[in-house]
């Protein structure tokens, strides 16, 4: 249990340092160490193809490419834009509100009885495969398709206009 | 687990770390030698009898040579750049079987650090890691260059991953497990898996080589016009670090190919030696034959720099995405046909 205190407790910590750095990159960087910190939180749940997928996928792809992308459009303090008071204003009553909101609710809810699995190895490969194409085996096919239409739509975006090129 | 066994697996350790090294440092020599019978010249000669401490020379001089951190560079990222990339490059060696079972003095122990049943993945996690390495010192060094090389390095691995994890995807198909100890298991004799999966194996490969940035994939380091691509402002120890985490990578990957498609420490004849020499020299003998493919995969990423130029950026985009992906895909159908019908 201390090592979950001990591992949230960087979750949050990093997440932290992912809206207050100065640089873009920097906040990337930290954006990388709190997904790490999130495989860890899979692995004490036993669920290790979650884990190696999200160090994968995640740290390994996605922030890779976000990465890239920072590199490239090269975000300068002067080519920051200025924001005014007015805005900020607005962002921090927006922002109590919301937190407000959420500790509101937070409050409302009664404390749920935790569940227990059936199959406390559920997250081993094995189960999780067969499970996924035996009881969840249409919405994980549609989910697929959606994944899919994504692709497509995304290349036909970036292919050049007949008419224009 | 007792302490006997933490023990046990802490020299372990130890020792594939310490082996890691000296290969990654006597690779740096056998390249220089090759490279000279290649194109006719002697190598390096000088340095004890046939240049054989031309490594440590080399070394020496790294470590003495003044330590340069360009004014505007951002100086912690620029020390966590070449650190983050030999890290990198020594954990991937933690799953991969070194060999079987070994006995001695009625002690069992396996030549595996950590057998997770997810050991191909945690590899391919490690892979996919191991650029922002460079990346973030490509960055750090405020440097258009190793900024371009950066860049380079991060979509050449996104692109190459892509084939690797299909191939790979081909290959448990056939082994079924994700366990690396099983897979090498499972190719006892002469069943390696290269036999099942050529394609696959070749595909795998030609990643390798992008995913370890070595000619012809050696792009982001292209000295014709990048300079020296992404560690072109890094001296000393650093730039030791980087060139060292190469060789490093280039081990590693041969050792996991080794295993993955050609049948680790198995080899024809196995159970006859293992009869005859005992159970203690016996799985030694396979580890020993699991190294002489390994150093042959090494002697090929060399052969392959000293034979091929390097790819132009689009040629490798183009191998990359409309070659190898599509390849990787039909190689999955045919695997999958052929373990339905027969």
């Amino acid at each position: 249990m201390s090592t979950f205190y001990f591992i949230a407790f960087l979750s949050i910590f990093f997440s932290i340092l992912v809206i207050t750095a100065k640089s873009p990159v920097h906040s990337i960087l930290y954006l990388i160490l709190t997904f790490f910190t999130f495989t860890i939180h899979y692995i004490l749940m036993n669920a290790q193809f979650l884990a190696v997928v999200n160090f994968i996928v995640y740290m390994g792809a996605i922030l890779v490419l976000f990465l890239y992308t920072l590199m490239l459009i090269n975000l300068n303090k002067e080519s920051e834009p200025r924001k005014s008071n007015l805005v900020k204003i607005a962002g921090f009553i927006g922002g109590a509100c919301f937190l407000i909101t959420i500790v509101a609710a937070l409050k409302a809810f009664t404390v749920s009885q935790p569940v227990v699995l059936n199959n406390p190895n559920l997250g081993l490969v094995k189960n999780l495969g067969k499970i996924l194409f035996n009881e969840f085996l249409l919405p994980f096919e549609v989910s697929s398709v959606l994944l899919l239409s994504a692709m497509v739509g995304a290349v036909l975006l970036a292919t050049k206009d007949p008419k224009t090129a | 687990m007792g302490l006997a066994d933490i023990v046990i697996k802490l020299v372990l350790i130890v020792i594939i770390f310490l082996i890691s090294l000296v290969i990654a440092m006597y690779s740096t020599y056998a390249e220089r030698k090759i490279a000279a019978f290649f194109q006719d010249r002697i190598g390096p000669n000088r340095a004890g009898p046939w240049g054989i401490l031309q490594p440590l020379a080399d070394g020496g001089k790294m470590f003495l040579k003044e330590e340069i951190i360009p004014t505007n560079a951002s100086p912690f990222l620029f020390i966590a750049g070449p650190s983050l990339a030999i890290l990198t490059a020594c954990i991937g060696s933690a799953v991969i079987p070194w060999g079987q079972t070994v006995t001695m003095g009625g002690h069992t122990f396996d030549l595996q650090v950590t057998d997770i049943n997810v050991g191909i993945l945690y590899i391919f996690g490690v892979v996919s890691l191991g650029v922002y390495g460079v990346m973030i010192g490509g960055w750090a060094s405020n440097n258009k260059y190793s900024l371009l090389g950066a860049i380079r390095a991060a979509s050449q691995n996104i692109s190459y991953e892509i084939s690797m994890g299909l191939s790979i995807i081909a290959l448990l198909m056939v082994t079924g497990t994700l366990s690396l100890k099983e897979i090498a298991a499972m190719q006892h004799g002469w069943h390696w898996n290269v036999l099942y999966q050529p394609v696959g194996f070749i595909l795998f490969i030609v990643c390798a080589f992008a995913e370890t940035n070595r000619t012809p994939f050696d792009l982001p380091e292209c000295e014709t016009e990048l300079v020296g691509g992404y560690h072109t402002e890094y001296s000393s120890m650093k730039l030791g670090f980087y060139l060292f985490a190469e060789y490093i990578n280039m081990f590693i990957s041969s050792a996991v190919m080794a295993t993955l498609y050609w049948g680790g420490y198995n080899y024809p004849g196995m159970d006859w030696v293992l009869a005859h020499t005992g159970p203690t020299i016996g799985p030694l003998i396979g580890t020993a034959v699991l190294f002489a493919k390994i150093f042959l995969f090494i002697f090929f990423f060399m052969w392959v720099r000293w034979t091929i130029p390097r790819f132009r950026y689009d040629q490798l985009m183009d191998l990359g995405w409309k070659v190898l992906i599509p390849l990787a895909i039909a190689n999955i159908i045919v695997t999958g046909l052929w373990i339905t019908f027969f």
